[in-house]
């Protein structure tokens, strides 16, 4: 009961919020829409191109959306009482995650098959394509909450945090992008698509901790 | 009551880049007592009550409650304590009524009817599902101190509890705190304001601003 | 044994026991790596196929495996500063990023020197440059966060996270660019397996490796020096050897 009620929390202060939550998903949107008018309107250069492009617009998004993780709860001292709560930290932590990726990454899964179709990605592949970024952008939302916690005290943070997790997400990007990818181009897309779920469940194990220890460390100065 | 709460400090040494806040700091609080953290802006207060909290970190000494250090019964330390800070913990959108069922959440106590009883005490009652982001400094000061009423927690850690307070939310915390206290709860606080909490044995303790 | 490693860990018995320390591996380090490259350059023959280009492993190898080695010493002292709260652990991490993101850097300038003659083009994606590339990021990283708080202190917990998160990640990069490498044929295997060698090639590698771990203790140990002064500054055997009241 405690849980949905921190659960409820999230979602109905996402709810009120919801022009700042559209942030990294309308970023998403542009950013695809980018490529074409920087390369060059062709569709079969677009379709090659957009396994890639769709992960990368991806990524950053997720990226640029965990800064907001713990911000405002910083800022207005709620993250302290979350550390000081007799609940565990990690549990808390691992549902502010999940809902967040609720409110901001589901839609972007769900909007990428309207940038498959801008980008004429084949439509009988979109389902691994779907599938693909279900399964890797929870695992991006978890290590941008290891670097949202890492620099959530710092005024330089919203630049600092794609610097430390960037490089973190090098596995996630091949295999998300190889999934979509070979999905495109009929080759089976199951060993890229295990991979990610495989990777899905160690992010769910491990990061908590991370975050937690990172967000304790975060304020203790 | 329980003779064992105790909060114990031992040669507590705290620094902050290059400042020492505080060098072998003892002092015992116990129940039924309330502790005052005396000093300068900027000597230190906040950061002590952070680490008596256990959110702060010390470099040298050892915070114990009920004999056991900290870092030995973190969980149960945090079941026994409430802490507001200079930040209200509140947050702006949501309603009174729902920060206070968060805070319940938080807590680990059961959403129980009493939100009611609760907001009443704390003057809230006629604003309790408005958001907080419409309401005045002092009702969401207000808003934070219901969390103190919400558990039955033996320690309230107070950071300027009477900022942005009106006169009556000053007689009313003052009550708060002399209630906690005569049933031995205990309470630790920093504030520039005077606050008679007589007749209740407050102790304090001085931080000197040192090179 | 116990005893002397807890006063190792001592800030001012490790500051004299490195000062006496760093420069007898200093000028062993020298001697080694001037013997390795004699080895190298000259006795070793040239590649039947690369000719005299291959001699860049002798730079490029060692530099590659420091880089990685420099790692596992950055995210193991951060996981031992975390747990038993050592202030020397803290240090040593500090003092390796920068040392280890040099030999990346390095590996990565003597790869693509190398690449130049052997395929025409002074970057290739191929496996290990990307791997290395991308090991140059997480260095970059930490010491970006290491130096963004002002507190010390907390940069380097902060930091030390991030290390072991990125420990936990390093082989997980490793295997996914090595997975992508082959999905796309790039140009594989620089050279051969080491048993193809002739000894009079694989000797002076190996000796260039002995010597660039004795040149990376070295300089650790001097860059430790400075670390363990810049955190102890306010102490009193510090003011005693700068000679400040």
């Amino acid at each position: 009961m405690k849980f949905t009620a921190l659960i409820e929390r999230d979602l109905r202060l996402a709810y009120r919020r919801r022009g700042e939550l559209a942030t990294p998903v309308i970023f998403f949107v542009i950013v695809t829409a980018l490529f074409p008018l920087a390369l060059n309107p062709d569709p079969a250069l677009l379709r090659t191109l957009a396994p890639g492009v769709i992960w990368v617009a991806a990524l950053l998004a997720v990226l640029i959306g965990q800064d907001s993780l713990f911000k405002t709860d910083y800022e207005d001292g709620s993250l302290e009482l979350m550390l000081l709560s007799p609940i565990t930290l990690e549990w808390i932590v691992l549902l502010r995650v999940f809902t967040h990726w609720l409110v901001t990454g589901l839609p972007l899964v769900i909007l990428s098959l309207l940038i498959a179709l801008l980008l004429d990605y084949p439509m009988q592949a979109v389902g691994a394509l779907i599938l693909s970024l279900f399964l890797g952008t929870p695992i991006l939302s978890f290590l941008g909450a290891v670097g949202a916690s890492l620099t959530v005290g710092l005024r330089r943070g919203v630049m600092l945090l794609p610097i430390l997790v960037l490089p973190l997400t090098v596995p996630v990007l091949i295999f998300g992008a190889a999934a979509a990818g070979r999905a495109a181009v009929g080759d089976p897309v199951a060993a890229p698509l295990y991979f990610l779920g495989a990777m899905l469940m160690l992010a769910i194990t491990l990061a908590p901790f991370a975050i937690a220890a990172g967000l304790r460390i975060s304020l203790e100065s | 009551m329980d003779h064992e709460d105790q909060l114990s400090v031992d040669n507590l040494s705290i620094w902050r880049g290059e400042r020492c806040l505080c060098r072998d700091l003892s002092f015992r609080v116990s129940s039924g007592e309330a502790l005052q953290v005396q000093g300068h802006n900027g000597a230190g207060k906040t950061t002590l009550i952070r680490v008596l909290t256990g959110l702060g970190r010390a470099d040298a000494g050892e915070v114990r409650w009920r004999g056991q250090t900290l870092r030995r019964c973190a969980d149960e330390y945090r079941g026994s304590l409430a802490y507001l800070g200079h930040n209200n913990g509140v947050k702006l959108g949501l309603s009174p009524r729902e920060n206070i069922a968060v805070a319940s959440a938080l807590l680990a106590v059961p959403i129980t009817s009493n939100v009611d009883a609760v907001l009443e005490k704390v003057g809230l009652r006629t604003h309790a599902d408005l958001p907080c982001g419409m309401l005045s400094m002092g009702q969401r000061r207000r808003t934070a101190l219901a969390r103190l009423l919400l558990a039955n927690v033996r320690l309230w850690f107070l950071d300027e509890p009477l900022a942005s307070l009106d006169v009556a939310g000053v007689t009313l915390l003052t009550g708060m705190l002399k209630t906690h206290l005569t049933g031995g709860g205990i309470v630790v606080f920093a504030t520039h304001q005077t606050m008679d909490l007589a007749p209740c044995p407050v102790k304090t303790v001085m931080l000197e601003t040192s090179a | 044994m116990f005893v002397w490693f807890h006063k190792l860990a001592s800030p001012p018995f490790f500051y004299r026991f490195a000062d006496k320390l760093a420069p007898w591996l200093g000028w062993m380090s020298l001697l080694v790596i001037l013997a390795g490259l004699y080895g190298g350059l000259w006795l070793s023959p040239p590649d039947y196929q690369q000719g005299d280009g291959f001699r860049i492993i002798y730079v490029h190898v060692p530099s590659a495996w420091i880089s990685m080695m420099a790692y596992m010493v950055m995210a193991t002292a951060a996981a031992i500063g975390l747990i038993w709260r050592m202030k020397l652990a803290h240090a040593v991490s500090a003092a390796a990023a920068p040392l280890g993101a040099s030999f990346t850097f390095l590996a990565l300038v003597t790869g693509s020197l190398w690449g130049k003659p052997m395929w025409g083009t002074y970057w290739v994606w191929d496996a290990r440059l990307t791997s290395e590339l991308i090991l140059l990021f997480l260095y970059l990283g930490y010491i970006a966060l290491n130096h963004a708080f002002e507190d010390r202190r907390t940069g380097d917990r902060a930091s030390a996270i991030l290390a072991i998160v990125g420990a936990v990640n390093v082989p997980i990069i490793h295997f996914s660019v090595n997975w992508w490498n082959t999905l796309h044929q790039g140009p594989t295997v620089f050279f051969g397996p080491k048993a193809e060698m002739p000894p009079s090639m694989y000797i002076p590698l190996f000796i260039m490796m002995f010597g660039f771990m004795l040149f990376f203790a070295a300089f650790m140990l001097k860059r430790l020096q400075v670390e363990v002064l810049q955190r102890e500054r306010n102490t009193a055997w510090v003011r005693d050897l700068v000679g400040q009241p």
